[in-house]
């Protein structure tokens, strides 16, 4: 995207008169000529044919009372309702650890600091929620306030380094926190994966299938690259396999065959588990793919610096080409983190209830019969949310980090 | 034991050579530098200059012949590759900086990894070099932040933290702009002065006919000619020398 | 004193450069392998517990004894097995390549009116890939078809477009051709029509080498096939009929009904793939930097002729490869039409066939085997496409 001056719609080569004002404006970018204002007239003729379909549609036709009465479920499934709390404190720790990372890395509370405390904020504002899930969002925000002065006060040297260890431990306490430890009656008690649903299943299997599938990725990618033949065919078949066949089949031979690949009385029984080691290695492949690209973009005379230094293969892989590719391939990584956010949705249709397998189960249910258009926009609604998001932000960093300009 | 060598010759080339698929790189090159030499390599383009000194820390494996190194013989022998490698600095025409470091650690990463030297007593040889090279205010700024001539002094700076007995210059200046050329060969010319021994492609005649204790002529992948400057520009024996010279000259 | 032929000594085994790299790349096969060994006899052993035989193809000739929703090819459930894995083959082909056609003609489109200078044109392209990149196939797939086509009303009260498309709950009718006896003429005529095209075309072209002016050569090609089937029409005794249905009680009579499942696989596969392919396109024209455009206009080429020979060969070298890899998409993501009961490829043979005969291991080799023959034929055909246009660069 390279917009040069001089184009047509750089203001500063338009005479006086027609610069700033509101007709110019439309003339420029409307009217220009006959064709131009006739592509006008129909765009706006299907806007208005649109909008007033949807709009019909979502006050007249809809019937919302499917969403508040289910909204439990689409959020977090047959999580016990009792356990609930669990969910809550992890994302208070959410908010707590956004904060304290924040100031660590970014160092300061500007703008998009603010969007991210506004969000629990503007949550508050929807109309079916009860006033104790206001109060638990209103404590988010606190919480993430609070993670961000507490890291003013802490007495770190290497902020990097702190900010990982931070991170690290929340993955860990949620762990904890979700899956539950000690007696069935105890203050904790254990909740299955399995019981885990909707849309904090669909952001859980995103989110551990990218992390648990980046080291293989990477291992992938080194051996894509390596100069020694048999580590290189065998990394190539990998890739070419996986990224060959649909990610349903592999989620199928998941749910299948995974159990007969290993010993008898393996304890990789829960059908969760067995779709993340479905998404895990379908992912890993298209991770190797990415960093490739970060690999061959580091020209030859890093790798032959290291050497003359005195470095070893590992230490230069570690230490110079490693982090300059994954540097360069941080917003590649991003997008590949949507398109399995969105393709998680397939584990609904190996019995899993993500947030499209709890639609299908509320458009099943006799209560909600025919209330398909309602459940399914809102799903899409959410899945696009949280996606678009995501490409945005990432849009975003892109131009921060400068990529492709050093 | 009759080839046997005084223990002053740092560096033992003989009969070297390397094929690129068909194309014969580097024919029969045999050369042999002191200790404390300053050797000027010239030659036109694709001359194999720069494929010659390359084999002489392994960036290159040569084929044929014998390549010695401060009495360490250069084969696969992997220990061997090390010593040599940690031996001789190299510092290359297009500077190969890493971007993603600041030039204190451009310095001391190699210190600290490959000879697992303390952090604070690399930083402290690193700061030393970069007085030595004429910017140690430049410390903490990332590679893309400085000059042609300043990322060049950089990475004479890298390659001299890891105290090598031997410097192989490729082509140093050829990347910079003309106003930069003179800072990078007077930390050259000074690096000389403290007898450092070193092997230099470079197509500064000035700095071959001020510095260099000899100079080699190299061209179709031979050494062509080998002598003194004053030899060289006054009464240069090969045809192919005297072409050269009065074509760059 | 040191001897110079030292160099031609051998180094002890454990420090040899090259020794060391066999011995690495050894250890990763014997690891690998070894691995994939015990994955295959804990597998075997499972399989002897449940089957006679531990793998075995010779259930493919069995009956199948089940029906298929719709098929290109004759297919019964007396049929075997192996008919039935064509069967699907065969409709994930059709959806394939028939939404290939039509995401390209959407996607280039909707492409071509991101880059309009028209703002309103323009927006309206950009929320549309907004929109349908962000959201998840299969939850489009599945609104589609049970909030949109399911949602149609009955046959009986159809909704008809111009009188010649009906569309209800169970598909959408429409007029198709039906061949009388003059057809087979008809096809011998367009062949011709078509070698006829093909011969023009060469000549053309090797005028256009000879003059380095090269005319339109494709625009001729279809120019001759078209007025060659033109007159073919009109001379033979109506080669083809068009048969309209029509609505007679609760069922349309005549035409060609597409399936409620076809068509909403097909066109949710079309709406999302077309916001990929569109952003390929416009990433490919704006690829091409304004300096040509400027170094046409200040060599005197017309608007149309930069575009022509500057332009769009330029664009098409950047397109072409994302291009293929969001074909080879399409055709994966058409698996997905087990959600909405579509029999392809992987419908049929992945759950129905996998299901009857409990045959896993054979049925995945033969369903992963035909999805990754045609991603590598794919990929193949790609690398000499890209060795052919690749800019010849030091």
């Amino acid at each position: 995207m390279t917009t040069a001056a001089g184009t047509p719609t750089d203001r500063s080569v338009l005479p006086v008169t027609e610069r700033y004002t509101l007709l110019g404006w439309l003339r420029r970018n409307l009217f220009s000529d006959l064709f131009n204002s006739l592509l006008t007239i129909v765009a706006v003729a299907s806007i208005f044919i649109v909008a007033r379909l949807i709009l019909r549609w979502a006050f007249n036709t809809a019937e919302w009372g499917v969403i508040p009465a289910n909204f439990n479920l689409i959020m977090r499934g047959q999580y016990p309702a009792i356990e609930a709390w669990r969910l809550w404190l992890v994302i208070y720790l959410l908010g707590t650890t956004v904060g304290l990372v924040w100031r660590l890395i970014v160092g300061q509370f500007n703008t998009t600091a603010r969007i991210l405390v506004a969000i629990p904020l503007v949550l508050m504002l929807i109309p079916f929620f009860s006033m104790g899930t206001r109060l638990y969002l209103m404590i988010t925000a606190v919480a993430s306030f609070a993670g961000y002065f507490i890291a003013g006060y802490l007495p770190i040297q290497h902020r990097g380094r702190a900010a990982s260890y931070f991170v690290m431990a929340y993955l860990v306490v949620m762990l904890i926190l979700l899956r539950g430890a000690g007696a069935d009656d105890g203050p904790m008690p254990p909740v299955q994966p399995i019981l885990w649903g909707g849309l904090l299943l669909s952001l859980l299997l995103a989110f551990f299938g990218i992390t648990l599938s980046f080291p293989l990725g990477v291992l992938l990618a080194l051996g894509r690259q390596s100069k020694l033949p048999a580590i290189r065919v065998m990394s190539v078949i990998y890739i070419e396999f996986i990224r060959g066949v649909p990610l349903i089949s592999l989620l199928f031979m998941g749910q299948i065959m995974l159990q007969l690949f290993l010993p008898d009385g393996f304890p990789l029984v829960d059908r969760v588990l067995r779709a993340l080691v479905a998404i895990t290695l379908f992912s890993a492949a298209y991770t190797a793919e990415n960093v490739r690209g970060g690999l061959q973009s580091i020209p030859r005379g890093q790798y032959e610096a290291a050497q003359a230094v005195g470095l070893s293969t590992y230490q230069s892989t570690i230490h110079i080409i490693l982090p300059q590719a994954l540097r360069a391939v941080i917003p590649v990584l991003v997008g590949q983190f949507i398109s399995l956010f969105k393709d998680t949705t397939l584990v609904a249709l190996v019995g899993i209830f993500d947030l499209l397998g709890i639609a299908r189960t509320i458009i099943a249910n006799p209560d909600w019969l025919g209330t398909q258009q309602e459940v399914f926009a809102v799903i899409a609604v959410l899945f696009w949310i949280f996606s678009y998001t995501m490409s945005f932000a990432s849009r975003r960093l892109e131009r921060r980090l400068g990529v492709g300009q050093r | 034991m009759s080839e046997n060598a005084s223990a002053d010759e740092i560096i033992i080339c003989q009969d070297v050579c390397k094929w690129f698929g068909d194309f014969q790189a580097l024919k029969n090159c045999t050369l042999r530098v002191q200790a404390q030499e300053v050797v000027v390599i010239i030659g036109p383009s694709g001359s194999g200059k720069s494929t010659f000194i390359r084999c002489i820390n392994r960036l290159e494996e040569h084929q044929a012949g014998d390549i010695i190194v401060d009495g360490i013989p250069l084969t696969r022998d992997v220990r061997n590759i090390e010593q040599i490698r940690s031996e001789t600095g190299m510092v290359f025409q297009q500077f190969n900086l890493f971007p993603h470091l600041t030039v204190l650690e451009n310095i001391t990463l190699a210190p600290i990894q490959v000879r697992k030297m303390k952090k604070d007593e690399a930083m402290d040889t690193a700061m030393g070099l970069l007085n030595r090279v004429g910017i140690p205010e430049q410390a903490d700024k990332y590679p893309g932040q400085l000059s042609g001539g300043q990322q060049q002094r950089v990475a004479i700076a890298r390659s001299l933290a890891m105290s090598p007995k031997i410097m192989l210059f490729d082509e140093p200046t050829s990347a910079l702009d003309p106003e930069m050329i003179k800072e990078v060969l007077d930390v050259m010319q000074e690096l000389a002065e403290t007898g450092m021994t070193m092997l230099v492609v470079t197509h500064e005649m000035g700095f071959a006919r001020e510095v260099a204790d000899r100079i080699v002529f190299m061209d179709g992948g031979e050494i062509m000619e080998v002598g003194t400057p004053e030899h060289f520009f006054t009464n240069a024996q090969h045809e192919r020398t005297k072409l050269f010279l009065s074509q760059i000259l | 004193m040191q001897n110079i032929h030292a160099s031609q000594v051998r180094p002890p085994f454990y420090r040899d450069e090259r020794v060391l790299g066999v011995f690495s790349q050894i250890l990763v096969v014997v690891i690998v392998l070894g691995l994939g060994l015990f994955f295959f006899n804990n597998m075997i052993t499972g399989l002897r517990e449940k089957h006679s035989v531990a793998i075995t193809f010779s259930f493919l000739t069995q009956t199948a004894g089940f029906d298929i929703g719709e098929s290109l090819i004759e297919y019964s459930r007396e049929r075997t097995y192996l008919r039935a894995f064509v069967v699907g083959l065969l409709n994930t082909f059709q959806v394939a390549v028939l939404g290939i056609i039509f995401a390209t003609a959407l996607g280039i489109l909707i492409g071509v009116m991101r880059l309009s200078t028209n703002f309103l044109v323009s927006k309206i392209a950009a929320v549309y890939i907004d929109i349908f990149r962000n959201i998840p196939l299969l939850v489009l797939l599945i609104f589609w078809a049970q909030g949109v086509f399911l949602k149609l009303p009955r046959v009986a009260d159809a909704i008809v477009l111009a009188d010649a498309f009906y569309l209800s709950n169970r598909g959408v009718a429409i007029p198709w051709g039906l061949p009388t006896d003059s057809w087979g003429t008809y096809l011998i005529v367009l062949a011709a029509g078509f070698i006829a095209g093909a011969v023009l075309a060469y000549f053309l072209r090797e005028h256009g080498k000879r003059t380095g002016r090269m005319p339109l050569v494709t625009l001729w090609f279809i120019v001759t096939v078209a007025a060659v089937g033109l007159i073919g029409w009109i001379v033979l005794p109506q080669p083809m009929t068009l048969d309209v249905p029509t609505l007679e009680g609760f069922n349309t009579q005549g035409g060609k009904i597409l399936s409620q499942q076809f068509m909403a696989l097909l066109s949710g596969l079309i709406i999302y793939t077309a916001a990929f392919i569109a952003e390929v396109v416009r990433a490919g024209i704006q690829s091409v930097s304004k300096g040509q455009r400027e170094a046409a206009t200040a060599l005197g080429l017309t608007a149309a002729q930069t575009l022509r020979l500057i332009i769009f060969p330029q664009a098409l070298r950047v397109i072409i490869p994302p291009l293929t890899s969001q074909y080879l998409n399409l055709t994966k993501n058409s698996s997905l039409a087990i959600a909405i009961g579509y029999p392809d490829l992987f419908a049929v043979a992945g759950n129905t066939i996998l299901n009857q005969t409990g045959r896993e291991i054979e049925m995945f080799t033969m369903i992963m085997g035909t999805y990754l023959s045609l991603s590598l034929l794919t990929s193949f055909l790609m690398n000499i496409y890209n060795r052919r246009i690749r800019l010849v660069e030091r």
